[in-house]
């Protein structure tokens, strides 16, 4: 039905958004920086309709990376597989420039709870969720990028560090990953250790693409900062500083802004990405 | 000290209980609100897609009180799916049930008719049925069979479930009158959209659905309703395009 | 009725179904131009909800300390109360017994 695995076989190193409906035809028209966009999976699942004709048109016009929300990798039970074969179908039909997915869990038994849930990182959760990466990567016949996520506590049963536990599952599973630098960020504020540190710390050979988004202030129960990944509002300033110190080491790669709620019209997201565009200059040169 | 899924989950679900101990803050404190924000997200997730999903339900008893129901209902009725443009399948029946919403009798089928419209969206595409394709004898017209596209769907109510529909989207509509009405939604394209079926048309649907014959669902449908009145049912199928090409 | 007779009442309404009818071809044309336009200028109203990856700050999981408040267009519509025609009076904040323990 669809023939563009020649046209975009990766995410160009430039600015990319997350694609909302409400953007579609100016998006389409006076798309600015913009090279490639992001999708989730799940919402690209149904059986027809407006938003498989909007994705085809999309594709034609940019790179797509198809961002899954609902795989659960870090689940404790197994993966579903009904939710794997539709995965399987969208990535065969769309050819996605890539593939990615959380490093989290949301689905219990049969309930799917709609939220990315936080994963102690011990030798347990390491070899489950490398087992669901390989499983995921041999479904699918390609290589998956794995997200950092945004961490609002910590678990005092992990062994690991995130950052040593990321760049165990990328040697053993041979999966890339998604540096959400937002999400660094919060994680960072919220636990207490430096930003900075941890992309030293990060495996950046292995990133593929990277995120930013705008994030929430709040406290926690003794008034220490809680900062919310809420990716309502423009992407803030130490976000974007983290941003260019990562891409000074690593060179450039694909930015992707993500704003999902209080969606802003075009221009504001566009204007976002162009942001996304000079912090990669420098990094190009 | 481990938090299995199992544990994270019912303390997510349920602010009364004790936020598991093994998580901690930057201090290796309690978690407390920190967990919170967890047990936020889904609540207000679910519930926020709840109110996308069911608009004319919102409009009709406003956000404070659809916030309460869907409120309990995402706790006790969390989806079952990842594919989050199909949740809520329960949910009219959940209004049905819901006993401080029972003097709003018409509620939970104006609920179906919001998940109707929704499904409907996101069903598969058809070629529509060309009108000229009847045009042709009467015993090939008799032995015909019109398939409803997979976006088409039919709602029988006992309340005036259309002028509820239009009350509430159409701009200076007059008020709902008692009265019972079917529905017939349709998607040519993109978007679906309600109409009114004549008396009968729900049950020459439904016959069709079932693979009657045009001569067959014609018996169906006038032994029930014997004022049924195939042009103007047919009239408004061809136009709206609630039929895939043969 | 006859077959007959039904053969030529079929026959007579789908003829008179067809007096005004387009063809759908003529319509597949423009069909390519409304990916992003849904109709009524309410963008993707029957969509539904979408997945989301982001959180929020807007508090309100607790779920309790509820007023009934029948803000909605319901109050406008006068329609018989219950099939029986009892009227019955509503509150939302029955509801509360229902929290979940």
């Amino acid at each position: 039905m669809l023939d563009n695995s020649s046209r975009f076989d990766r995410l160009p190193d430039g600015p990319g958004v997350g694609y909302k409906p409400q953007h579609f035809s100016e998006l389409m028209q006076d798309p600015g920086p913009v090279s490639w966009i992001e999708v989730h999976a799940e919402n690209y699942m149904g059986d027809g309709g407006r938003p498989l004709a909007q994705l085809r048109a999309l594709s034609e016009q940019f790179a797509v990376s198809v961002h899954g929300v609902g795989l659960s990798i870090g689940g404790e039970g197994a993966l579903d597989r009904d939710h794997l074969d539709r995965l399987k179908k969208l990535v065969e039909w769309l050819q996605p420039a890539s593939f990615s997915e959380h490093l989290a869990w949301s689905t219990h038994g049969a309930e799917f709870l709609n939220d990315l849930l936080p994963l102690p990182y011990t030798n347990d959760t390491l070899t489950r969720v490398a087992a669901h990466i390989s499983q995921v990567q041999d479904t699918l016949g390609r290589r998956m990028l794995l997200e950092n996520p945004s961490s609002y506590l910590a678990f005092a049963e992990s062994t690991w560090s995130e950052t040593d536990f990321l760049t165990e599952l990328v040697r053993r599973t041979g999966c890339g990953l998604l540096l959400d630098v937002n999400n660094v960020f919060i994680s960072a504020t919220n636990l207490g250790y430096s930003p900075q540190d941890y992309i030293d710390a990060f495996p950046l050979d292995a990133v593929g693409e990277i995120h930013v988004g705008g994030h929430d202030e709040d406290a926690d129960d003794n008034g220490a900062p809680l900062l919310i990944d809420s990716h309502g509002k423009p992407v803030a300033d130490p976000v974007w500083s983290l941003l260019s110190l990562t891409l000074a080491t690593s060179g450039p790669r694909p930015v992707l802004v993500e704003w999902d709620n209080d969606v802003p019209l075009w221009p504001a997201l566009r204007a976002e990405a162009v942001r996304a565009a000079q912090a990669l200059q420098p990094a190009g040169q | 000290m481990t938090v299995s899924q199992t544990e994270f989950r019912t303390a997510l679900l349920d602010p009364q209980r004790a936020v598991p101990a093994g998580l901690q803050d930057a201090s290796s404190g309690p978690a407390g609100a920190r967990f919170s924000v967890y047990r936020n997200n889904v609540v207000h997730s679910l519930t926020e897609a709840l109110a996308t999903a069911f608009p004319l339900v919102r409009k009709l008893i406003g956000k404070t009180a659809f916030d309460q129901v869907a409120g309990l209902y995402v706790r006790s009725h969390p989806p079952v799916s990842p594919l989050m443009m199909f949740y809520g399948d329960s949910f009219p029946d959940f209004v049905a049930g819901c006993e401080p919403l029972a003097h709003l009798g018409y509620l939970a089928d104006c609920a179906r008719l919001d998940l109707a419209l929704r499904q409907s969206y996101h069903a598969a595409d058809a070629t529509p049925l060309a009108p000229e394709a009847l045009q042709t004898g009467p015993d090939t017209l008799m032995a015909m069979h019109l398939h409803p596209a997979p976006s088409t769907r039919v709602l029988r109510s006992s309340w005036p479930l259309f002028d509820l529909w239009r009350f509430n989207n159409v701009e200076n509509a007059p008020k709902p009158a008692p009265g019972a009405q079917d529905v017939l939604i349709t998607r040519p394209d993109f978007d679906p959209l309600p109409h009114l079926l004549p008396p009968g048309g729900a049950e020459w649907f439904r016959a069709l659905s079932d693979n009657a014959s045009l001569s067959q669902a014609q018996t169906i449908a006038t032994e029930n309703t014997p004022s049924f009145d195939l042009a103007a049912t047919l009239s408004l199928a061809l136009s709206t395009q609630a039929f895939a090409a043969l | 009725m006859s077959n007959t007779m039904k053969s030529v009442a079929i026959a007579g309404a789908v003829a008179a179904a067809l007096v005004g009818q387009s063809t759908t071809t003529a319509e597949a044309a423009a069909k390519e131009k409304c990916y992003g336009v849904s109709l009524a200028g309410a963008n993707d109203c029957a969509a539904g909800p979408g997945t989301t990856c982001a959180g929020t700050s807007t508090v309100d999981y607790q779920g309790n300390a509820w007023t009934l408040v029948d803000a909605g267009t319901c109050a406008e519509i006068e329609l018989p109360a219950m099939a029986d025609g009892t009227p019955r009076e509503g509150s939302l904040e029955e509801l509360s017994r229902d929290l979940p323990a």
